[in-house]
């Protein structure tokens, strides 16, 4: 005892810590490639034909960050996918701009965006935008003896409940509306998106397309200056606050409204009609889309014409980069979002936001055949 | 063999060995390190402020002192301005320290001075408790279940109160909401700082007061209180600290509307709130810049109120000398 080695502790602390080691190297391994089935009918000797090894690797996981919009629908897709074929998704809702400002900094696989990039924008940033799913915005109310779409609302009336105009249920405008309910003489609690959102980006727009006074006050973006009323943070942040607040009226992407039970507005759409937020009237909305001579899939969906259309749809985007570091992420990536275009329109509809139709999806990978490379090559994924 | 057996032998051992020409060096290279932390620290903080500075240049450049002042928050037409956020954070602040202080000072004289030794012990460990409590919590437990709260009992009832105070429309979030979440929270960690400083007062002089006639009242309001005023003070700074910078839980029940309204009902926003909401979305480098330059307001008044803090110690410190 007397003659112990005076660093006896430290040599005694490291052996501690070798399980530590262990598991860091051990992980290390797991983190390997699974390899997929094997590509037939290419020849890997000839020149210019993409590298086809005997297996081709697809990463194990995905990481993606963006809008809150589409998060219901990509939980539910990345649960179904990864029960199906083990992929790891982790999807942060962390807002639209999030997204856009992740996946530039290459922090991300894919980022997913509400509002569109411009092919300015795209080309700037060798990023490739395509569309997912097409959802609508809902305003949502919470006003004593009004149910679920009983509410009919006018652009003009909407946009004088924002602007500050009009500051009671019991207006006449909105009477002449609704002449057969009878509307409290309750203060409006208005609510929008306190932190920046492509949700905000699609509603704003709207207003902006049918109010002149909107589009001079305050106009579309991501984050506005909203003349009145409080912000909730995210899309849960509105359906929370309108759901507590006597009198008030907020707008959430309509999966939020069915799920948190809040009602929804008839809304007057170009046509004239008062229609109902279902997914029939998105599907109206995104009917006359041209996504053909759409330059980087760049489509807005507000204010469509149609007697049954939603007035305020939009679509999410998905944001990858053109030039990919790794072929085995690319080709998870186009795996997933291939099953969700094929298999997953089933889910999509229970959630209520429309699937793509067939020749977008088409076009879409066409155009991923086309564009998307990896250290300079096409990439073989199916 | 205990470990306290094996460290003696360790000592014994290793420093029976040396000379006292190591030892003066050990002293030495110690004395070396611990002022290398400190310098580190400084360090850290010089980096951080030109750090902010760096960054929050294009706004600094742009608006000059008007950001200060200014209640603009237009993203579109790329107008921002400090002073509603700055007015919210001070507000709330101020609304928090008003209500936990009292409180705070009751709870820790109750502990050290009134209560029985089982009930000080137990009461003693929820605060410590509560004190662990994360804000987010407090926030979504503000957002559902106290903002209905408020709505529907606590602001009719305030609003019948004359004044601008207590009006508008009762919301249940707001600046009066965010006030209160935020003085629940610093209330454990003030009363525990409270506590300790109590503690501290030497017993004799309390027994001495008791012996002389004073009630307990009197013990306490001219001796106890007198004795920890500065422990109490800066313990006052501390909780004024983490009320300023307090984020999340105030975000969720503040109601972020970028207005300065004389109604506590009003919703408002802070500087802390208004980072975390916005930071993520920022897509132009001059709402970057003008995030960033809110920060360094912020890092501003929390040094201004930590020199005011020193400056008042100092003061109390001369006059009880005296």
């Amino acid at each position: 005892m007397q003659n112990r080695n005076p660093h006896f502790f430290l040599i005694l602390s490291i052996f501690i810590t070798i399980p530590f080691w262990v598991a860091v190297a051990c992980g290390d391994k797991k983190s390997e490639d699974k390899p997929a089935a094997q590509q037939p009918g290419s020849d890997p000797t000839k020149p210019g034909t993409p590298e086809a090894p005997a297996t081709l690797k697809v990463a194990a996981s995905l990481t993606g960050a963006g809008a809150t919009f589409p998060f219901p629908l990509y939980s539910k897709w990345a649960d179904a996918y990864g029960k199906e074929k083990g992929l790891k998704l982790n999807y942060q809702a962390i807002g639209s701009g999030g997204g856009v400002a992740q996946i530039k900094k290459k922090t991300v696989d894919f980022g997913a965006s509400d509002e569109p990039m411009k092919p300015a924008d795209l080309e700037k940033e060798g990023l490739f935008q395509f569309p997912m799913a097409i959802g609508g915005v809902v305003p949502v109310t919470n006003v004593e003896g009004i149910a679920d779409g009983a509410l009919k609302l006018s652009p003009a009336v909407l946009c004088g409940i924002y602007l500050g105009d009009i500051k009671k249920w019991d207006h006449e405008e909105i009477k002449k509306l609704n002449e057969g309910l009878t509307l409290p003489a309750k203060d409006i609690a208005v609510v929008y998106r306190s932190d920046g959102s492509g949700t905000t980006w699609i509603f704003t727009d709207y207003l902006s397309r049918v109010c002149p006074a909107w589009k001079d006050k305050v106009g579309a973006g991501k984050s506005v200056q909203w003349p009145v009323g409080m912000g909730g943070k995210g899309n849960p942040g509105v359906a929370a606050y309108v759901k507590q607040t006597a009198g008030a009226i907020g707008y959430v992407e309509f999966a939020y409204a069915l799920q948190n039970q809040l009602p929804a507005v008839q809304l007057q759409n170009k046509d004239g009609q008062f229609v109902k937020p279902a997914i029939e009237s998105f599907m109206a909305a995104a009917k006359n889309a041209d996504w053909d001579n759409a330059p980087g899939f760049f489509m807005v969906l507000n204010d469509q014409p149609g007697a049954e259309t939603w007035p305020i749809a939009g679509a999410t985007f998905i944001l990858i980069h053109r030039a990919q570091a790794d072929a085995a992420k690319t080709r998870a990536i186009f795996g997933f979002f291939d099953w969700c275009y094929r298999s997953g329109a089933a889910l999509a509809k229970e959630l209520h936001y429309v699937p793509m139709p067939e020749n977008v999806i088409d076009l879409v990978q066409k155009r991923w055949a086309s564009e998307i490379t990896a250290d300079g090559k096409p990439i073989v994924w199916k | 063999m205990t470990f306290r057996r094996l460290a003696d032998l360790w000592k014994a051992q290793t420093s029976f060995r040396k000379s006292s020409a190591f030892h003066r060096n050990a002293d030495r290279a110690f004395h070396l390190l611990i002022l290398a932390c400190a310098v580190s620290t400084l360090l850290l903080v010089g980096a951080i402020l030109w750090n902010l500075i760096e960054h929050a240049w294009p706004s600094i450049t742009k608006f000059g002192l008007g950001f200060v002042t200014s209640t603009q928050w237009n993203p579109v037409k790329s107008q921002y301005g400090a002073a509603s956020s700055i007015y919210g954070t001070l507000v709330s602040t101020a609304i928090a320290l008003i209500l936990a202080l009292p409180i705070s000072v009751a709870i820790a004289l109750f502990l050290t001075s009134y209560a029985p030794p089982w009930l000080a012990k137990i009461v003693g460990t929820c605060v410590e408790l509560l004190a662990a409590i994360p804000s987010i919590i407090y926030g979504m437990w503000g957002l559902f279940v106290f903002a209905p709260y408020m709505q529907k009992t606590v602001q009719p009832m305030l609003a019948k109160l004359p004044g601008p105070l207590f009006d508008g429309a009762p919301l249940g979030v707001g600046m009066l909401t965010a006030g209160i979440i935020l003085a629940l929270m610093i209330l454990p960690f003030l009363t525990a700082v409270m506590r300790d400083v109590f503690a501290m007062t030497p017993p004799v002089l309390l027994e001495s007061a008791a012996g002389m006639g004073s009630t307990s009242w009197e013990v306490t309001r001219k001796i106890a209180i007198p004795y920890g005023l500065r422990g109490l003070i800066g313990a006052t700074f501390l909780g004024l600290g983490r009320a300023i910078g307090e984020t999340m839980a105030v975000t969720f029940v503040i109601g972020n509307s970028h207005r300065i309204s004389t109604s506590l009902f009003a919703p408002g926003n802070t500087i802390a709130s208004t980072l975390a909401n916005e930071f993520n979305e920022a897509d132009s480098p001059l709402l970057e810049a003008a995030l960033i330059e809110l920060g360094l307001i912020l890092f501003v008044i929390t040094l201004i109120i930590q020199i005011l803090a020193h400056l008042w110690l100092r003061n109390l410190q001369k006059r009880q000398a005296r």
